[in-house]
């Protein structure tokens, strides 16, 4: 079994090709995506059906998985909640439909992000590598918000020696928040600065990420404490981080 | 200060405003109103006439008893006077008084008596006449004793007694006193009790019409209730119905009109339900089947899309024929794109599948960012963007992206017809409405275009070219949009003067105000007026 800590990962990515899931249901999409990931460096395995999703994804453990939602079989949206609950690996949605319930249902269900069909190579590049990409900047290495303790370079979470276990994305979003206490992040900075978008996106990725996060870190989620929201303009962190 | 004149006047007209409402909103409160005057109307005129004929009546007869009874003492006591033998004052005066003790003693408490000399009298024999009361002689008026001449009549008139508001009458007559010369002689008659029974019978009068009156009102409240409580009654049902609850219907009762009144309804009620099912389910296939050809296009054209990126970022590779051919295919596949996406999104909006996400926002932000990022489009076709904005905020609850593709629509298309002329753009808002105007200068419209402009794939000019890879649907769903959130998309032209379109979004929910932010009409000049000019980022990268 390979070793799954993020930084780990990151220095796989380095080290040699970062393995990417395809599932996709249709042969040209998944044939056409293999030699663009390809082109790019990346090693593409495929699965065509929802059924054995969950057991290709166990035997190659990928780096990133793209994932269809309309599938034979077990839905995306459900591959998606149970690999999400063994799993913290990044999860790009390709939808067909941009149907705003779908998305929204994708996000909820655990997915990282998406990218809706047709897309241009370039554009699913982009987002696989955002997903690659760590926070490798040397700030301190352990920032404390409110009563969580975050190690930054071990990826780890806790409050009061207890480990919360965050999705990779997740706690870049805390992170993110935490190095700059006080200060207030649009959702357009956040989706820059976390998800790599360089225009104007759907800042419902936000939104429905900054629930997870919530949900998994405070401890009210109806009176968050940690992750507050500044009315009209975004999100800022909370708490009196030393 | 006219705004707070008009504050007190609001204020002042807020009751009668809440009358009115009440008047028009209730048909109980204006039958009973109406009932309530024609009643009381009625009974005042009754009332009136009753009591003037029974007043007439009563002293009538009074006066006719009064008039007998003082001739006959007035022929008694001179017929006395003739007969004595009296000369001198002494004796005169003793008759005067005798006489007046027997008129005194016939007349009764009623009765008030007054002698007068008469004002022609020259006798040398000066009596004091007698009176009942001092006071009472105010009572006689000049004109009465006037039309009193001596050997005459007698002449009546009313008065009221002095010292009080009894109403009386005077009854006067001449009597000659030998050699005393001419007198008057007066009765003073008290009406106290005819006004007396006047009064009682008023009371009475006024007790049974209020009676009659309130009796009236009951019986219409019942009656108007018996016919309006079915009607409100349907009115809920329909009020239900319409809030969706399509399985309510009306109770039947009897089988009166009001039985065909609930029937008639349900049967009305049953009917609409059937077609709203109907509908519903052609809503639900029709968005089933877009879902469908969206998927079912997208996945091919996925294929294709990244096969045909593949093809163009490898174009150098290729001889000049294929590489153009590349190039070719990856331009028309973002038309193509552009096309499926703006088509769908339309049949979208026509099967009532759109669903909008609604925030605060202020949509000079909106503009600004969109013209931004047109700069450079129009920039290549050598137009140029100005962008105005009047002072404060524009915000509104919309859905942004949908209101940044309407400006993107209606920048775009007025760059594609500015002919290389400015395009000028201007936000300004009022308390209920936020505006966008979109102006060009370029080849403009005829007024049977500007009816046809939202039209889906029409265009002005079959011969020309899109330059800026519009769709033919982008003023059609541009549209739509605005009024998916209550507002209203215009246009405007004039052959070779350009054309204008203002988009106008209601901040609140009571939708667009009377008055519009910005003027449909307008010339280059009149911007400086609407607005302050925004720099845009981009102007000053230079691009």
């Amino acid at each position: 079994m390979r070793d799954k800590s993020p930084k780990h990962r990151a220095w796989h990515h380095v080290a040699m090709a970062a393995k990417i899931l395809v599932v996709d249901d249709d042969p040209a999409v998944a044939e056409m995506t293999g030699i663009v990931l390809r082109a790019d460096g990346f090693e593409p395995v495929f699965c065509d059906h929802g059924d054995r999703a969950l057991d290709v994804f166990r035997a190659e453990q990928p780096d990133v998985i793209l994932l269809d939602l309309m599938l034979p079989g077990k839905s995306g949206i459900d591959i998606c909640r149970e690999i999400r609950a063994e799993s913290g690996v990044p999860i790009i949605m390709l939808t067909a439909k941009s149907d705003t319930v779908d998305v929204v249902l994708g996000l909820e269900s655990g997915a990282d992000d998406y990218v809706p069909k047709p897309f241009k190579p370039r554009e699913l590049i982009a987002r696989v590598r955002a997903r690659l990409r760590r926070n490798d900047s040397a700030a301190p290495s352990v920032v404390r918000i409110g009563d969580l303790e975050i190690d930054v370079t071990g990826h780890r979470v806790s409050r009061d020696g207890e480990v919360i276990q965050l999705t990779p994305l997740e706690f870049d979003v805390l992170v993110t928040l935490a190095r700059h206490p006080g200060k207030v992040f649009t959702r357009e900075v956040l989706l820059e600065d976390v998800w790599g978008y360089r225009h104007a996106a759907d800042t419902r990725l936000v939104n429905v990420h900054i629930q997870r996060l919530r949900a998994k870190i405070e401890r009210d989620p109806e009176n968050p404490e940690i992750v507050l929201t500044v009315r009209g303009v975004g999100y800022k962190a909370g708490g009196h981080s030393q | 200060m006219i705004r707070r004149a008009g504050a007190i006047g609001a204020m002042l007209l807020a009751p009668m405003r809440k009358l009115y409402r009440r008047w028009t909103h209730s048909m109980l409160l204006r039958v009973i109103t109406s009932t309530l005057v024609v009643g009381l109307a009625a009974v005042a005129l009754l009332g009136a006439y009753v009591t003037t004929e029974i007043r007439d009546g009563l002293v009538d007869k009074r006066i006719e008893r009064v008039l007998a009874e003082s001739a006959r003492d007035v022929d008694g006591t001179q017929q006395a006077i003739d007969a004595s033998t009296a000369e001198t004052p002494g004796d005169l005066q003793d008759l005067v008084y005798d006489q007046f003790e027997a008129q005194s003693r016939l007349g009764g408490e009623g009765r008030s008596i007054v002698w007068l000399r008469s004002p022609s009298n020259d006798a040398d024999i000066v009596l004091t006449p007698p009176v009942t009361e001092q006071r009472l002689v105010t009572a006689i008026s000049p004109a009465l004793r006037e039309s009193i001449e001596p050997g005459g009549g007698q002449f009546w008139q009313f008065t009221t007694m002095p010292g009080s508001d009894e109403p009386a009458v005077v009854v006067g007559a001449p009597i000659h006193l030998r050699s005393a010369g001419p007198y008057e002689l007066y009765f003073v008659y008290s009406l106290a009790d005819e006004q007396e029974t006047l009064a009682l019978i008023q009371r009475v009068l006024a007790l049974g019409a209020g009676v009659l009156v309130g009796l009236v009102l009951f019986m219409t409240w019942t009656v108007t209730l018996q016919a309006v409580r079915p009607v409100r009654a349907a009115a809920r049902v329909a009020a239900r119905l319409a809030d969706g609850h399509l399985t309510e219907r009306m109770k039947v009762k009897g089988h009166d009109e009001m039985a065909t009144l609930a029937t008639t309804f349900n049967d009305m009620a049953a009917s609409l339900q059937r077609q709203i099912n109907r509908m519903e389910d052609l809503s639900r296939l029709q968005r089933r089947f877009v879902s469908d050809v969206s998927h079912e296009l997208r996945t091919p054209l996925t294929t294709i899309r990244m096969a045909a990126d593949v093809l163009h970022d490898a174009r150098g590779e290729f001889e000049p024929a294929v590489a153009r051919s590349a190039e070719l295919l990856a331009t028309q596949l973002d038309r193509f794109e552009a096309l499926l996406a703006d088509l769908l999104e339309i049949s979208r909006i026509d099967a009532g599948a759109a669903q909008l996400d609604f925030d605060e926002h202020d949509i000079a932000d909106i503009a600004r960012d969109q013209i931004e990022g047109l700069y450079p489009a129009a920039a290549e076709q050598g137009v140029e963007l100005r962008l105005w904005v009047q002072a404060g905020r524009h915000t509104a609850s919309m859905d942004a992206p949908r209101v940044g593709r309407i400006i993107r629509n209606l920048v775009s298309n007025a760059i594609e017809h500015a002919q290389e002329k400015p395009v000028d753009i201007a936000v300004a808002s009022t308390q209920r409405t936020v505006a966008v105007l979109v102006r060009d200068y370029g080849v403009g419209l005829a007024p049977s275009q500007v009816q046809r402009v939202f039209d889906r794939f029409w265009r002005a000019d079959p011969a020309r070219a899109r330059t800026m890879g519009g769709t033919g649907l982008g003023l059609s769903i541009a549209r739509e949009d605005a009024m998916l959130h209550d507002g209203s998309l215009e246009a405007w032209g004039k052959p070779g003067d350009g054309a204008a379109f203002r988009l106008m979004l209601p901040r609140g929910s009571r939708g667009l105000g009377v008055r519009p932010p910005l003027p449909l009409e307008t010339t280059a000049d009149g911007f400086e007026a609407l607005g302050e000019r925004v720099p845009l980022a981009t102007e000053a990268v230079g691009l």
